[in-house]
Protein backbone atom coordinates (compact mmCIF):
# COMPACT_ATOMS: atom_id res chain seq x y z
CA UNK A 1 0.00 0.00 0.00
CA UNK A 2 1.18 3.14 -0.94
CA UNK A 3 1.88 6.18 1.71
CA UNK A 4 0.40 9.63 0.85
CA UNK A 5 4.23 10.51 0.73
CA UNK A 6 4.82 7.82 -2.00
CA UNK A 7 1.22 8.88 -3.51
CA UNK A 8 1.86 12.77 -3.76
CA UNK A 9 5.38 11.89 -5.95
CA UNK A 10 2.97 9.64 -7.94
CA UNK A 11 0.48 12.88 -8.88
CA UNK A 12 3.27 14.95 -9.55
CA UNK A 13 5.03 12.40 -11.77
CA UNK A 14 1.69 11.31 -13.26
CA UNK A 15 1.86 14.93 -14.79
CA UNK A 16 5.08 14.52 -16.43
CA UNK A 17 5.10 10.87 -17.95
CA UNK A 18 2.96 7.88 -18.42
CA UNK A 19 2.53 5.60 -15.21
CA UNK A 20 2.99 1.93 -14.80
CA UNK A 21 0.32 -0.08 -14.69
CA UNK A 22 0.78 -0.72 -11.19
CA UNK A 23 1.83 2.70 -10.28
CA UNK A 24 -1.85 3.48 -11.84
CA UNK A 25 -3.53 0.71 -9.87
CA UNK A 26 -1.70 1.51 -6.65
CA UNK A 27 -2.51 5.47 -7.08
CA UNK A 28 -5.72 4.95 -7.83
CA UNK A 29 -6.30 2.38 -4.89
CA UNK A 30 -4.60 5.03 -2.32
CA UNK A 31 -6.96 8.17 -3.87
CA UNK A 32 -10.14 6.29 -3.24
CA UNK A 33 -9.62 5.61 -0.09
CA UNK A 34 -7.45 8.81 1.62
CA UNK A 35 -9.73 12.07 1.29
CA UNK A 36 -6.42 14.15 1.35
CA UNK A 37 -4.55 13.09 -1.21
CA UNK A 38 -7.60 12.77 -3.65
CA UNK A 39 -7.92 16.57 -2.60
CA UNK A 40 -4.27 16.72 -3.78
CA UNK A 41 -4.83 15.14 -6.55
CA UNK A 42 -7.69 17.75 -7.98
CA UNK A 43 -5.66 20.57 -6.58
CA UNK A 44 -2.48 19.30 -8.84
CA UNK A 45 -4.83 19.81 -12.25
CA UNK A 46 -5.73 22.93 -10.86
CA UNK A 47 -2.57 24.15 -10.46
CA UNK A 48 -1.76 22.97 -14.17
CA UNK A 49 -4.60 24.98 -15.34
CA UNK A 50 -3.55 28.32 -13.05
CA UNK A 51 -0.16 27.53 -15.05
CA UNK A 52 -0.90 27.59 -18.15
CA UNK A 53 -3.63 30.44 -17.64
CA UNK A 54 -0.47 32.45 -16.39
CA UNK A 55 1.84 31.39 -19.16
CA UNK A 56 -0.91 32.44 -21.96
CA UNK A 57 -1.41 35.94 -20.57
CA UNK A 58 -4.83 34.69 -19.29
CA UNK A 59 -4.45 36.30 -15.88
CA UNK A 60 -6.44 39.12 -15.51
CA UNK B 1 -9.64 54.43 -34.97
CA UNK B 2 -6.11 53.71 -34.33
CA UNK B 3 -5.00 53.19 -31.07
CA UNK B 4 -1.78 54.27 -29.78
CA UNK B 5 0.63 51.50 -29.55
CA UNK B 6 3.17 53.21 -28.15
CA UNK B 7 1.24 53.93 -24.84
CA UNK B 8 -0.71 50.55 -25.12
CA UNK B 9 2.57 49.00 -25.02
CA UNK B 10 3.89 51.30 -22.23
CA UNK B 11 1.28 50.44 -20.05
CA UNK B 12 1.83 46.59 -20.39
CA UNK B 13 5.04 46.87 -20.03
CA UNK B 14 4.98 46.20 -16.47
CA UNK B 15 3.33 43.29 -16.25
CA UNK B 16 6.00 41.47 -19.49
CA UNK B 17 8.53 42.61 -17.39
CA UNK B 18 7.64 40.26 -14.04
CA UNK B 19 6.75 37.87 -16.35
CA UNK B 20 9.76 37.20 -17.30
CA UNK B 21 11.61 38.31 -14.04
CA UNK B 22 9.89 35.38 -12.78
CA UNK B 23 11.42 32.76 -14.99
CA UNK B 24 14.51 34.28 -15.51
CA UNK B 25 15.15 35.49 -12.19
CA UNK B 26 17.52 37.84 -13.66
CA UNK B 27 16.64 41.59 -14.43
CA UNK B 28 19.14 42.16 -17.13
CA UNK B 29 17.87 38.97 -18.91
CA UNK B 30 14.48 39.58 -18.71
CA UNK B 31 14.88 43.57 -19.69
CA UNK B 32 16.30 42.25 -22.58
CA UNK B 33 13.23 39.85 -23.30
CA UNK B 34 10.70 42.12 -23.27
CA UNK B 35 12.62 44.96 -25.58
CA UNK B 36 12.53 42.11 -28.22
CA UNK B 37 9.60 41.51 -27.44
CA UNK B 38 8.45 45.49 -28.03
CA UNK B 39 10.18 45.43 -30.74
CA UNK B 40 8.65 42.35 -32.35
CA UNK B 41 5.27 44.08 -31.58
CA UNK B 42 5.95 47.49 -33.29
CA UNK B 43 7.20 45.56 -36.04
CA UNK B 44 4.10 43.07 -36.60
CA UNK B 45 1.92 45.97 -36.07
CA UNK B 46 -1.13 43.78 -35.47
CA UNK B 47 -4.33 45.67 -34.41
CA UNK B 48 -6.81 44.34 -31.84
CA UNK B 49 -9.42 45.70 -30.46
CA UNK B 50 -9.25 44.27 -26.72
CA UNK B 51 -6.34 45.46 -24.40
CA UNK B 52 -6.63 41.42 -23.06
CA UNK B 53 -6.19 40.02 -26.54
CA UNK B 54 -3.04 42.14 -27.46
CA UNK B 55 -1.53 41.21 -24.22
CA UNK B 56 -2.13 37.66 -24.97
CA UNK B 57 0.02 38.08 -28.04
CA UNK B 58 2.41 39.56 -26.57
CA UNK B 59 2.78 36.76 -23.62
CA UNK B 60 3.20 34.76 -26.17
CA UNK B 61 6.02 36.41 -28.14
CA UNK B 62 7.57 36.98 -24.94
CA UNK B 63 7.38 32.83 -23.99
CA UNK B 64 9.83 32.52 -27.06
CA UNK B 65 11.85 35.13 -26.27
CA UNK B 66 12.60 33.30 -23.03
CA UNK B 67 12.88 29.94 -23.82
CA UNK B 68 15.47 31.19 -27.12
CA UNK B 69 17.17 32.81 -23.70
CA UNK B 70 16.84 29.62 -21.77
CA UNK B 71 18.32 27.78 -24.24
CA UNK B 72 21.55 30.09 -24.94
CA UNK B 73 22.01 30.07 -21.09
CA UNK B 74 21.86 26.19 -21.22
CA UNK B 75 25.06 26.30 -23.11
CA UNK B 76 27.35 28.92 -21.33
CA UNK B 77 25.90 28.15 -17.63
CA UNK B 78 23.39 25.42 -17.30
CA UNK B 79 21.38 25.45 -14.34
CA UNK B 80 22.41 21.92 -13.40
CA UNK B 81 25.58 23.98 -11.95
CA UNK B 82 22.68 25.96 -9.43
CA UNK B 83 23.11 24.78 -6.20
CA UNK B 84 20.56 22.42 -4.70
CA UNK B 85 18.71 23.06 -1.85
CA UNK B 86 18.55 19.87 -1.30
CA UNK B 87 18.08 20.76 3.30
CA UNK B 88 15.75 23.05 3.45
CA UNK B 89 13.45 21.45 0.82
CA UNK B 90 13.86 18.25 2.43
CA UNK B 91 12.63 20.25 5.66
CA UNK B 92 9.93 21.49 3.82
CA UNK B 93 8.60 18.04 3.13
CA UNK B 94 9.11 16.61 6.22
CA UNK B 95 6.93 19.39 7.94
CA UNK B 96 4.56 17.85 5.82
CA UNK B 97 4.29 14.05 6.19
CA UNK B 98 4.73 12.04 9.12
CA UNK B 99 8.03 9.73 8.87
CA UNK B 100 5.66 6.75 8.22
CA UNK B 101 4.95 9.08 4.66
CA UNK B 102 1.13 9.76 6.09
CA UNK B 103 0.02 13.62 6.11
CA UNK B 104 0.81 15.09 9.19
CA UNK B 105 -2.75 15.88 10.56
CA UNK B 106 -2.43 19.91 10.48
CA UNK B 107 -1.16 19.48 6.97
CA UNK B 108 -4.10 17.50 5.51
CA UNK B 109 -5.06 18.88 2.04
CA UNK B 110 -8.44 19.91 2.41
CA UNK B 111 -10.70 20.20 -0.25
CA UNK B 112 -10.34 23.86 -2.29
CA UNK B 113 -13.66 25.83 -2.47
CA UNK B 114 -14.61 26.95 -5.80
CA UNK B 115 -11.15 27.32 -7.12
CA UNK B 116 -11.71 28.08 -10.62
CA UNK B 117 -13.59 31.71 -9.34
CA UNK B 118 -10.18 32.43 -8.12
CA UNK B 119 -8.57 32.46 -11.50
CA UNK B 120 -10.90 35.53 -12.22
CA UNK B 121 -9.20 37.56 -9.25
CA UNK B 122 -6.13 40.19 -9.45
CA UNK B 123 -5.70 39.23 -5.93
CA UNK B 124 -5.51 35.83 -6.42
CA UNK B 125 -2.37 36.09 -9.03
CA UNK B 126 -0.57 38.51 -6.75
CA UNK B 127 -0.35 35.74 -4.60
CA UNK B 128 0.02 32.79 -6.77
CA UNK B 129 3.12 34.77 -8.35
CA UNK B 130 4.76 35.84 -4.95
CA UNK B 131 4.01 32.10 -4.56
CA UNK B 132 6.06 31.38 -7.43
CA UNK B 133 8.59 33.66 -6.72
CA UNK B 134 9.08 32.27 -3.19
CA UNK B 135 10.26 29.16 -4.75
CA UNK B 136 14.26 28.25 -4.70
CA UNK B 137 15.89 29.44 -8.04
CA UNK B 138 16.45 26.34 -9.34
CA UNK B 139 13.20 24.57 -8.44
CA UNK B 140 11.34 27.59 -9.85
CA UNK B 141 13.11 27.78 -13.16
CA UNK B 142 12.88 24.06 -14.03
CA UNK B 143 9.19 24.20 -12.39
CA UNK B 144 8.64 27.32 -14.92
CA UNK B 145 10.09 25.54 -17.91
CA UNK B 146 7.39 22.54 -17.74
CA UNK B 147 4.33 24.78 -16.71
CA UNK B 148 4.26 28.27 -17.93
CA UNK B 149 6.09 27.51 -21.34
CA UNK B 150 5.35 24.15 -21.19
CA UNK B 151 8.32 22.13 -22.45
CA UNK B 152 8.55 18.51 -21.93
CA UNK B 153 10.56 16.58 -19.15
CA UNK B 154 13.25 15.36 -21.87
CA UNK B 155 13.55 19.36 -23.50
CA UNK B 156 14.20 20.77 -19.84
CA UNK B 157 16.65 18.40 -19.16
CA UNK B 158 18.75 19.23 -22.46
CA UNK B 159 18.10 22.58 -21.63
CA UNK B 160 19.76 22.44 -17.69
CA UNK B 161 21.62 18.76 -17.78
CA UNK B 162 19.56 18.14 -14.73
CA UNK B 163 18.48 14.28 -15.52
CA UNK B 164 15.04 12.90 -15.78
CA UNK B 165 14.88 11.44 -12.61
CA UNK B 166 16.13 14.69 -10.62
CA UNK B 167 13.49 16.53 -13.10
CA UNK B 168 10.56 14.67 -11.39
CA UNK B 169 11.88 15.33 -7.67
CA UNK B 170 12.69 18.74 -8.72
CA UNK B 171 9.00 18.96 -10.40
CA UNK B 172 7.53 17.32 -7.06
CA UNK B 173 8.96 19.65 -4.61
CA UNK B 174 8.27 22.89 -6.57
CA UNK B 175 4.42 21.57 -6.85
CA UNK B 176 4.30 20.58 -2.93
CA UNK B 177 5.58 23.75 -1.96
CA UNK B 178 3.40 25.59 -4.39
CA UNK B 179 0.11 23.86 -3.43
CA UNK B 180 0.90 24.75 0.31
CA UNK B 181 1.99 28.22 -0.10
CA UNK B 182 -1.51 28.65 -2.11
CA UNK B 183 -3.75 26.90 0.81
CA UNK B 184 -1.48 29.27 3.40
CA UNK B 185 -1.70 32.54 1.40
CA UNK B 186 -5.22 32.12 -0.77
CA UNK B 187 -7.36 29.05 -0.17
CA UNK B 188 -7.01 28.80 4.09
CA UNK B 189 -8.74 32.08 4.17
CA UNK B 190 -11.15 31.11 1.36
CA UNK B 191 -12.72 28.30 2.89
CA UNK B 192 -16.24 28.31 4.39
Amino acid sequence: MLSCKQATELMSQEQDRRLGLTERIGLRLHVLICDACSNYRRQMAFLRQACRRFGSGGAP
Amino acid sequence: MEPDRHSELNALRPDLLRFARLQLRDAGAAEDAVQETLLAALAGGKNFEQRSAYKTWLISILRNKIIDIIRSQGREAPLSTLADNDEAEEAMIDALFETDGHWRAEMRPARWADPEASLEQQQFWRVFEACLDHLPEKTARVFMMREVLGLETEEICKETGISTSNCWVVLHRARLALRACLQQGWFAGAEA
